[in-house]
């Protein structure tokens, strides 16, 4: 800060006026300490491109593929159909009248309408949510916990779960210099969490996800990064990923324990993203809420560990991001804490009644009775079959590359391949200013049209190269696409470094 | 600690009894289940929580936010109360304390939904009971939407299709003055973007800390985003003598005091007034923004309520119109974010949380650094930019929709109208309650008397005099209206926030009960 005010002085004195009272001198440190890759400079440069196109111009390719984020319906997954119907009629009532419109939306759309204000979408609801949604949704929590009882007063609807990580986060952080609140990540990580610790002004903590097997998280190493942190932050909170993001592992059963009491023992509060929980695929994986997990492993545990699981419905079969629905579960908060945190959600008002109605449905679908049911069976499946296909053709395409080498895709919705870089191309990127996987990255979005972001935005061990992709494109795309990947990999590697590569 | 033995615990044990007996012989949880419970009961096993009141961030516990504060609170318990049975003096709970239209009965406007039913759901697009200029909006909406679905993210800074729309919608309010759809950023209803904005201009260390001027009265999504974000905050006193006018010697006034202590960078207008009703001539706007140039000061101008003018000779002036015509001196220079929303005005539509903020001379590096900002948050609601869209870009004339929209659109305007003039008439007749016309927005803000004793009992109870009030008040009438010192209000002065959105009938029964309530407190306490 002193630097930038000698500058903003000096300024004065050589009579350039500064014209602006918000510059990059006076912005706000913290902001401009953020950065979030999944949306960074890659994602800037595929929309020139595609305006470009758009213009007339020409490229070796005739269309953007953005496999940069995980986005479902635009790579042409349908929404659900009953889904949009309820929305439609808590949109616009009048539809309760049409024939053409099954009862049980009917029936889903008036109850949700009779907790809202006025009885309409329009209206505020209360800030953690719309009651009734609230008490669905800890029904829909008990039912997959098998029984583990959720209190609904401890659901709290977000904007999307980025909305309630940040939320959680704002609480958990206080303290200055080596009381300053550290903040556990896995590496690689979603880029929310770091970009949220930089706003923040937190310790970021950083433990290491195991390559060389699956991504797996590795309770030494959880250690070692726990011990290594004290030394300069104070480290409060634990925050784990799973299904992995942007890894695709699934957490064992044995490996959450081990978390669970590794958080025990250290007092770390605990949050879990739970937000691929349906997206599992592997057949020898299973998904496990931390809360179940918790609450089996006995009272000590259940009755003093803390615990946070976001969920959202962005993705899961449904893939409504643009909805910005989703929620959190607290558990074992302190009551005064508790209600700062309503206070703090309700200076936001609330979270978009949409977005509550669509995750209602999500949690209370048609059941085996009811008209919509066959329909809304054959749909999920239809989408959770395409994407397990999907996640299978990826690694088995991807590992077929010489210099590519890609974990099974158990779960979530992305790969996350390593990739070789010869020498050549480091010192290149380096000459450029630039991380190698973004030359990378950039190559392959300018020769193909490709559009996948670096893994150094994600995080990864040093001198280790990746790149992130969605699974989500349709299978034909997706053929087209990973064959593009190879022959671009394998150019790449041509170019650089003949057969360099194969001593790495 | 008391806390930790509110779990559950009855229902919790015997369910888990297996499974926790079954992991109790892996070794890492060597002691039997029996065992662990015996412990359990006895507390030995308790820890200190890792997130406290002592530990929690310090900034999150200086939040207030009075509108959703603890009388809300009180009045949700007593809707409850009142569901199970419980005898009161009233038979429903009636919130006046939040802008809340569609639950006070407002109707949504019929075009704006059938859009958004028709993007929510495209098969109606087949569908021959939905008129054709809401067709061709939600297939353009649709069109402009990633793979065609609402569902799709949309780009952080929104549509751009839709900023395009808002843009040609300035332009055309602002009598031709253009507006650049690189400037207009979406957001998650007008809050959103103003804590965005506020966030990028904070920094610095003791006197260098950016200090922001508010209005006081103000609408505390203010104070709670400065407390949040640990900024100074800078007070500044609207003109209660003077229908809540803004006094440009106050603000120079309050400057000059906090230039002692912070570094001053934003000022934040309300206009028209949240919780105070004025709307701000023109000659006032110029001056402040004479007043921001001078003073290098960004300006934020909250135009959420700029449709709802009521008052004869009043006028809503843009801030951007106001600086653009004011000459290159100033539109060149004036850093000036702006913001709008889907939740008053005529549509009313808060549960949307759609808004936008068009901001006017940001540095370009500081435009970049506020678009990846935004981009870690994703996208605001698409449901919501789809809404702004049809909000922008309403029924022509020579379109189907037209006569319908501009009747509910008039009506709508009219009744609110209509209950800003009686809702002023029926307060100024009590005895001890004073109130300003309301000019525009949503509330009155009216100063009640409080006699001594009543201040005295409410120190007693170790509550500010006007809470004790509202709290009386919704004890006794079921009537939930907000404090003024959730607001802001000079010392010594008690004020309300109350919003004119009950239908006519309710109003009048609600000022009726208020104006009864008030002299029957008189007499209590005098």
């Amino acid at each position: 800060f002193i630097l930038s005010a000698a500058n903003a002085s000096a300024g004065r004195l050589d009579g350039k006026m500064r014209e602006k009272t918000l510059t990059m001198d006076t912005l706000n440190p913290q902001v401009k300490a953020v950065e979030y890759a999944v949306r960074g400079p890659i994602v800037l440069k595929a929309g020139e491109i595609e305006r470009y196109l758009e213009e007339g111009g020409t490229k070796p390719f005739s269309e953007v593929i953005k496999a940069n984020i995980g986005d479902a319906h635009a790579m042409g997954q349908q929404p659900i159909t009953f889904l949009r119907q309820v929305v439609a009629l808590c949109t616009f009532p009048e539809l309760m009248d049409s024939p053409s419109f099954p009862e049980d939306a009917k029936w889903r759309a008036r109850r949700i309408l009779q907790g809202c204000g006025g009885h309409s979408l329009g209206s505020y609801s209360a800030s953690p949510g719309v009651e009734c949604i609230r008490k669905d949704i800890a029904a829909y929590i008990e039912q997959r916990d098998e029984g583990v009882p959720s209190d609904w007063e401890n659901i709290y609807l977000t904007t999307g779960a980025s909305d309630g990580i940040m939320t959680i986060l704002r609480l958990l952080v206080s303290g200055k210099d080596s009381s300053r609140t550290g903040v556990m990540i896995p590496i690689p990580q979603y880029p929310l969490y770091s970009a949220a610790i930089s706003e923040m002004d937190a310790v970021q903590v950083n433990y290491y996800l195991d390559e060389d097997n699956c991504w797996a998280l590795d309770i030494n190493e959880l250690h070692r990064a726990y011990q290594a942190a004290k030394q300069h932050c104070q480290p409060r909170v634990i925050c784990i990923i799973n299904p992995g993001n942007p890894t695709g592992q699934v957490q064992s059963k044995k490996c959450i324990e081990e978390v669970l009491h590794f958080a025990y023992e250290e007092n770390l509060f605990v949050m879990s993203d739970e937000v691929y929980q349906d997206n599992v695929y592997a057949p020898d994986c299973q998904f496990h809420s931390f809360k179940k997990v918790l609450y089996e492993m006995g009272p000590e545990y259940f009755s003093s560990v803390e615990l946070v699981s976001f969920h959202s419905t962005s993705k899961g079969y449904t893939g409504e991001c643009g909805f910005r629905g989703g929620y959190m579960e607290v558990i074992n908060m302190d009551p005064e804490v508790k209600a700062q945190l309503v206070k703090l959600l309700s200076v936001r008002l609330c979270p978009p009644l949409a977005g509550q109605a669509a995750m209602d449905v999500i949690v209370n679908p048609p059941q085996p009775e009811e008209h919509t049911f066959k329909q809304f069976h054959q749909e999920k499946s239809s989408v959770l079959g395409a994407l397990a296909e999907k996640a299978k053709l990826t690694e088995q395409i991807l590992n077929s590359v010489p210099g590519i080498k890609c974990n099974p895709v158990q779960g979530s919705m992305y790969a996350f391949p390593r990739i070789f870089i010869p020498p050549k191309a480091v010192e290149e990127a380096k000459a450029l200013g630039m991380q190698p996987d973004m030359l990378y990255c950039l190559r392959l979005l300018e020769e193909t049209g490709i559009c996948v972001v670096p893994g150094s935005g994600f995080g990864q061990k040093d001198r280790t190269y990746h790149f992130r992709m969605t699974i989500l494109p349709s299978i034909e795309k997706l053929n087209v696409l990973l064959g593009k990947v190879r022959d671009f990999h394998i150019s790449f590697l041509k170019e650089y470094s003949g057969l360099e590569w194969d001593e790495i | 600690k008391d806390s930790k033995s509110g779990l559950a615990l009855t229902s919790l044990v015997p369910y888990r009894q297996d499974s926790c007996i079954a992991l109790a012989s892996q070794p890492m949880h060597q002691r039997s289940f029996t065992q662990k419970l015996h412990s359990f009961m006895n507390g030995c096993e308790y820890r200190d929580r890792v997130l406290t009141m002592d530990t929690m961030n310090p900034n999150v516990k200086r939040v207030e936010y009075a509108v959703r504060g603890p009388i809300v609170q009180r009045a949700v318990q007593i809707e409850r109360e009142l569901k199970m049975g419980i005898k009161k003096p009233f038979t429903e709970v009636i919130k006046a304390n939040i802008g809340d239209c569609h639950a006070m009965g407002q109707k949504p406007i019929t075009f704006f939904r059938q859009v958004l039913a028709l993007c929510s759901y495209p098969d109606l697009l087949e569908d021959s009971k939905f008129p054709e200029d809401a067709k061709s909006r939600a297939r353009r909406i649709l069109q402009a939407c990633g793979g065609g679905s609402l569902g799709a993210y949309s780009t952080s800074q929104g549509i751009e299709m839709i900023r395009q729309d808002i843009a040609r919608y300035i332009e055309q309010r602002d009598g031709g003055i253009t507006c650049d759809p690189d400037n207009i950023y979406l957001s998650t209803g007008a809050s959103d973007a103003i804590v965005t904005m506020l966030k990028l201009l904070v920094s610095g260390e003791g006197m260098s800390r950016t200090g922001v001027m508010i209005s006081i009265p103000q609408y505390p999504l203010y104070s709670a985003a400065l407390a949040d974000l640990g900024a100074v905050q800078i007070s500044y006193y609207l003109d209660e003598d003077n229908c809540w006018s803004l006094d440009i010697s106050e603000l120079r006034h309050a400057l000059q005091e906090a230039k002692k202590h912070c570094s001053p960078r934003a000022l934040c207008i309300i206009n028209p007034g949240n919780p105070t009703g004025q709307v701000q001539s023109r000659q006032c706007i110029e001056d402040v923004i004479r007043f921001a140039a001078a003073e290098k000061l960004f300006l934020m101008a909250d135009e959420v309520y700029q449709d709802n003018v009521y008052a004869d000779g009043c006028k809503f002036h843009s801030f951007k119109k106001v600086l653009f015509e004011m000459g290159l001196e100033y539109s060149e220079k004036v850093e000036l974010a702006s913001f709008h929303s889907t939740s008053k005005c005529y549509m009313g539509e808060c549960g949307f949380r759609g808004g936008y903020m068009e901001v006017v001379n940001l540095d370009p590096e500081v435009k970049v650094q506020l678009t990846k900002l935004v981009s870690v948050r994703l996208c605001p609601p698409v449901p919501g930019q789809a809404l702004l869209d049809v909000v922008v870009n309403p029924p022509q004339p020579d379109e189907p929709s037209y006569d319908t929209f501009i009747k509910e659109r008039t009506d709508t305007l009219a009744t609110l109208a209509e209950k800003a003039s009686m809702t002023q008439e029926i307060l100024n007749q009590v005895p001890g309650i004073k109130c300003n016309p309301v000019q525009g927005a949503m509330y009155t803000f009216p100063r009640i008397h409080l006699p001594p004793k009543a201040i005295l009992e409410a120190k007693e109870k170790g509550q500010v005099p006007d809470m004790f009030y509202c709290m009386k008040l919704l004890e006794e009438t079921g009537i939930c209206l907000v404090p003024g010192s959730g607001f802001g209000q000079r010392d010594g002065t008690y004020h309300f926030r109350m919003t004119i959105l009950p239908p006519k009938e309710k109003l009048k029964i609600v000022l009726a009960k208020i104006k009864e309530f008030h002299q029957h407190f008189m007499e209590q306490y005098s």
